[in-house]
């Protein structure tokens, strides 16, 4: 029997925004160290659940719980303590214009373990080396930098506080193909390097089967399939063969209004 | 009836609508100020909003409160010539100065210049994700990001009226010497004769609510904008459109509170 606990754990999440419901009843669970893709068109509620796990947004209903600890619903200080264990990649990288590159990199270090500035530059710098940028932009504002910079600054604050569990939220949006490429390879190296837990959403497939060991399809607010990256274009789910082979015609219908 | 009973409908809509605004206001304001008091504090980021409301809003508010001041001087010396009452003139500049032009002028041209830049600043923080961000990085931004602009708008508004008054008092002076003839050691005289702690003191209790209530609109409405540039732009218009109705309002009772009888 395996006993393992996972290290994120999502039991009848559902949350709705008025009467439109986005997540109807979610489950989902995650191993420690292991890196889960959660696929699905725009507006299917993919980034809901990332926020109702960090908790920019409260779930309605269910059970969200991380190392079998039940995390909806708790006290703000027990959420930032919660949070000091997560590194989140924004879609936009949502960097702090104010601040310079070293300074959003080092932003958890500073704020949330109270490391000195001094301190906290030298480990921005190594962190950024890790994603490629060289020290040259440390001082740098983040509008100075290219998207795909950004994107890397970006990478660099999710792991400066050496997290447990990582987010990416559309790590590879608006980014061309090898710069999307070179995101992925770093995705999959500092989350195998660090031995976290990868929670990624995505619709970009080259993206997922890249970073993922497990695929999920979230379609009208639940799960309807769950697999091996390896098995996502042999799946035999009707929903999922049309969605990652990109086609009009099949079960999902597009809401347009032409 | 039907159309009588519409007409009701909408009213207690809006009146509703009126109510939750306040209501969201009320426990908006009452979650920032909590967070004013209770650690971490931010003394590093204090400072630069206290830089930047009372160091950079100096020249508006000087300029304001100085031409106020010379406007106020001709106005009053036209007017009191019917009476023969010219020799008034000072005791009505710094009076007025001090109790109202000062502090509303000051808080009026705040409202303006950083109650739109908090509201743009942080609108822009929240539809960009900003504001998320803080608080995947174990950073509240009641504390990181609005208190700190509601502790300086609190504190600096004063000082800016100190400031303003002093300039505005000048400005009727340069005004009453050399351009109505007044002796320059009567002027000065007659500034001082009357003037009491509590004009100036009331003046000041003034400057420190509308700073609250500039930097209160200004992270309110930025904090809650939704949608993009035009939700921002948005989120600006009703900032300072509100803070400068609520100076307006809070002023006539602040008078009250001080010097109806």
């Amino acid at each position: 029997m395996n006993t393992v606990v996972p290290k994120i754990e999502l039991t009848g999440v559902s949350k709705a925004f008025g009467k439109k419901v986005v997540l109807d009843g979610l489950d989902l669970a995650i191993a420690p160290a292991e890196s889960v893709v959660v696929i699905g068109g725009s507006g299917t509620g993919k980034s809901v659940m990332l926020k109702c796990i960090l908790g920019l947004l409260e779930a309605d209903a269910g059970s969200i719980r991380i190392d079998g600890g039940e995390i909806l619903g708790i006290g703000s200080r027990e959420r930032e303590r919660i949070n000091r264990r997560i590194g989140m990649l924004f879609q936009g990288s949502a960097l702090f214009d104010s601040l310079p590159v070293w300074e959003n990199v080092s932003f958890g270090l500073i704020q949330g373990h109270n490391m000195d500035r001094s301190t906290a530059r030298a480990t921005a710098l190594e962190k950024m080396a890790q994603v490629g940028l060289s020290p040259d932009v440390a001082d740098l504002s983040p509008a100075e930098l290219s998207g795909g910079m950004q994107k890397r600054v970006a990478l660099a604050r999710a792991i400066a506080t050496n997290p447990e569990i990582i987010f990416f939220d559309e790590p590879t949006t608006g980014l061309d193909p090898i710069m999307a490429d070179v995101i992925n390879d770093l995705i999959v190296k500092t989350v195998k390097q660090m031995g976290a837990t990868a929670l990624s959403i995505t619709h970009d497939m080259v993206s997922a089967r890249k970073i993922a060991d497990r695929i999920a399809m979230l379609y009208h607010g639940k799960l309807i399939w769950v697999g091996p990256a390896a098995e996502v274009y042999s799946s035999g789910n009707p929903y999922v063969d049309q969605f990652v082979h990109g086609r009009a015609e099949g079960p999902i219908k597009m809401e347009v209004r032409l | 009836m039907g159309k009588l009973l519409d007409f009701l409908a909408r009213i207690g809509r809006v009146f509703i609508a009126f109510l939750q605004t306040i209501g969201r206001v009320t426990i908006f304001s009452g979650r920032v100020v909590s967070h004013c008091v209770r650690p971490p504090f931010y003394p590093r980021l204090i400072g630069r909003q206290m830089v930047e409301i009372g160091y950079y809003s100096l020249p508006v508010v000087g300029l304001t409160t100085f031409f106020s001041g010379m406007v106020l001087a001709l106005q009053s010396h036209t007017g009191f010539a019917r009476f023969s009452a010219e020799g008034a003139v000072a005791t009505v500049v710094v009076i007025s100065v001090t109790r109202e032009l000062g502090p509303v002028f000051a808080g009026l041209m705040v409202a303006g210049r950083i109650g739109a830049a908090m509201a743009a600043e942080i609108g822009t923080m929240r539809v960009t994700e900003q504001i998320d961000a803080l608080g995947t990085l174990s950073t509240n931004p009641y504390k990181y990001l609005l208190a700190p602009r509601l502790i300086a708008g609190l504190t600096m508004l004063p000082f800016l009226v100190l400031v303003g008054d002093i300039i505005g008092v000048f400005g009727g002076y340069l005004v009453g010497v050399y351009k109505l003839g007044f002796n320059p050691s009567n002027y000065i005289n007659r500034t001082w004769e009357y003037l009491e702690p509590l004009d100036v003191i009331s003046g000041l209790v003034k400057a420190s609510v509308f700073g609250f209530l500039v930097s209160l609109m200004g992270c309110y409405h930025g904090y809650n904008s939704r949608g993009g540039a035009q939700g921002v732009g948005a989120a600006t218009t009703n900032a300072v459109v509100s803070a400068s109705i609520l100076i307006l309002i809070f002023n006539y009772f602040l008078t009250e509170l001080f010097f109806a009888k």
